[in-house]
């Protein structure tokens, strides 16, 4: 095995993290500021994809598509806070879990009847496309490298939204005592609303972004979204840090093992079932290691609260 | 009698009466579909034990469902292919007898549940949801990519696996083994709720530091939930595996735990006949809403989301006009 498919994977790993991050971000802070789990999440992400690629098919442009993914999720995920989640703060887990199950069935189906059931394709810009030589010679897709950086910089602007801006320091005090920010005079079902539909922009982001790698289609969210589940589980949920640490872990861990687990059982297996043996613990792999993380610190790597 | 005990009698008789009609009335589909509702209420019956009686929301029971299926699907593979399962240090023979296959089904699910089940249970609330989740994907990914026993494709089998006594190639022969389980599954948990395990069960939900403090252990407790339900519902997969004459990896699928789920809420959590009812709404609404429109889950989600803000108590809630059996 070469040391830059290594670097290669790494890199990829980065990118699959970075990318699970902003679905992640949004699932965490709802999580953290309303104590709601929600399974609907994924069609957000969705949603955005699908909104980019119908802008795209009529502007031709990726910056507008980009922004359209943004504005859907948000809208959406404001309508949907207004209708159905607001109702929901309140009730225990299992009523959350059901009811966002129920909305994922109701996202699914309506994009699949708009859309019809053939993925869509989301093309990658041609200032965006193709390689570009890192140091150490090696070749890397730049829109990968793109999707990287924009991560990170969304990344940074939550950090300095949450710790320097107004907003910030409410969705903090959301998080550790309700009633009294309320009885402090803040609009807290403005704030909710704010806090789901800014987390719905992130994965409307992400959608769009994964939608020019992957096709666009009905389904798309749901791994997705299993994913995001993980990650945040593995960062304590309600932590954004834990929500950056765990993407990037589970990301890594993910490429990295379909890699290194198969060489790792050629080493004293025969090739056929070295690969196969391998792969298939290594697409078990982050599951095995949030299993761990929880087994270590059952409330996740920076959680709080259970 | 109470409201809620006329209607469990309704269910039952429905249960009766609608197979043997369609016996009579020569309409093998219609008993397949009742055969379906039976094994899946079976499931939710599983689920309802952990879910209901426990407070433990299992995200992740289709993993009992899947290990179930393969059980039955591993074993009668060999059968049909004369191979056998193990050859050292003794020879495993596969088996296409009904009752040896539920038997090694119920035994793998219970390992499978005991291992999840000490797992998981470190955990509470939103993180047990998840992790239970987690392993429910785990044998997902390794149902799909472990190649042996068909992998992404799945696993059929050619005849339906024998049962001593009945033909179960007969629709309605089936319908009454799957049915006769169900029963014999649901009096044993009527049974065990009344018991003193189920008691304290029940006590354990609500408040967890008084049963503690009364000397007795609430994880053993909740662990012993966890098994009993994951081996009913594993048992549900092999039916449902021999209803199909095929398992694959979508038997694994964290969509299935959610429509398991489903009708345990549809039906009224914590209530013996709950899942019954829902699975029995479910494949209802699966046929009629199936047959009406191609995009019959938008009717599911609306509805689903309706009976969760607006009908807490389930379908029993509302026929009976009790509240919930508990909040």
């Amino acid at each position: 095995m070469s040391f830059l498919l290594l670097v290669e994977q790494l890199l990829n790993g980065l990118q699959l993290g970075v990318m699970l991050f902003l679905t992640a971000a949004g699932l965490t802070l709802v999580f953290g500021v309303m104590g709601l789990i929600n399974l609907a999440h994924g069609s957000l992400f969705m949603i955005g994809a699908f909104a980019a690629a119908a802008t795209s098919v009529a502007t031709g442009s990726f910056v507008l598509a980009a922004i359209a993914s943004v504005a859907a999720a948000v809208v959406m995920g404001a309508l949907v806070e207004v209708t159905v989640i607001r109702r929901l703060y309140k009730r225990d887990h299992l009523d959350q879990v059901l009811a966002t199950f129920a909305l994922i069935l109701v996202f699914s189906e309506a994009t699949r009847w708009l859309f019809g059931s053939f993925p869509l394709y989301l093309n990658i810009p041609d200032y965006l496309a193709g390689p570009v030589t890192l140091p150490g010679g090696i070749d890397y897709p730049l829109y990968r490298l793109t999707i990287i950086a924009v991560g990170l910089i969304v990344a940074g602007g939550l950090y300095l939204l949450i710790t320097k801006t107004r907003l910030g320091i409410q969705i903090r005090a959301g998080e550790s005592d309700r009633e009294m920010i309320a009885a402090l005079g803040v609009n807290i079902s403005v704030l909710y609303t704010l806090v789901f539909a800014l987390g719905a922009g992130l994965a409307g982001l992400a959608g769009a972004l994964v939608g020019a790698i992957q096709s666009v289609q009905v389904g798309m969210g749901e791994p997705v979204l299993i994913l995001a589940f993980v990650v945040i589980v593995i960062g304590g949920i309600g932590s954004v840090k834990g929500a950056l640490v765990g993407s990037i872990l589970v990301g890594i861990t993910d490429t990295m093992g379909s890699i290194l687990l198969p060489a790792l059982f050629r080493l004293f297996m025969d090739n056929a079932s070295a690969s196969s043996v391998g792969s298939s613990l290594a697409s078990m792999l982050i599951y095995i290691l949030m299993a761990c993380v929880l087994i270590w610190k059952p409330t996740g790597l920076f959680g709080a609260r259970a | 009698m109470t409201k809620e005990t006329l209607f469990n009698a309704a269910v039952v008789l429905g249960l009766i009466a609608f197979p043997l009609w369609a016996w009579s009335a020569e309409e093998p589909f219609l008993i397949t579909l009742a055969t379906r509702v039976v094994i899946l209420a079976l499931a939710g019956v599983g689920l309802n034990l952990a879910l209901g009686l426990g407070g433990l929301v299992s995200f992740g029971h289709a993993a009992f469902l899947g290990i179930g299926g393969y059980a039955m699907g591993i074993l009668a593979s060999h059968a049909q292919s004369y191979n056998p399962l193990m050859d050292w240090p003794f020879v495993i023979q596969g088996t296409k007898s009904m009752p040896v296959i539920w038997l090694v089904a119920m035994t793998v699910s219970a390992l499978a549940a005991l291992i999840i089940g000490v797992l998981s249970l470190r955990t509470s609330g939103v993180y047990f949801i998840m992790i239970t989740l987690a392993f429910g994907q785990m044998l997902f990914y390794f149902a799909i990519s472990w190649p042996a026993y068909g992998g992404e494709d799945g696993l059929p089998i050619y005849v339906r696996n024998s049962f001593p006594g009945m033909n179960t190639l007969d629709p309605i022969q089936f319908y009454i083994v799957c049915a006769v389980v169900l029963a014999v599954v649901l009096v044993f948990v009527w049974r065990l709720s009344q018991s003193r395990f189920g008691l304290a069960l029940n006590a354990a939900r609500q408040t967890a530091e008084r049963v503690e403090t009364v000397g007795i252990g609430v994880f053993r407790l909740r662990l012993t939930a966890f098994v009993l339900s994951g081996m009913i519902t594993g048992l549900a997969g092999a039916l449902l595996a021999d209803l199909n004459r095929f398992v694959s990896p979508s038997m694994f699928s964290w969509q299935f735990s959610g429509e398991i789920m489903i009708f345990v809420i549809l039906g009224g959590v914590a209530r013996l006949f709950g899942p019954v009812a829902g699975a029995v709404v479910f494949i209802l609404l699966e046929h009629v809403l199936g047959g009406l429109s191609e995009f019959w889950h938008i009717y599911l989600g609306l509805l689903l989301l309706a009976v969760v803000l607006f009908a807490r108590g389930g379908i029993i809630g509302i026929l009976t006009g009790e509240a919930q059996k508990h909040g």
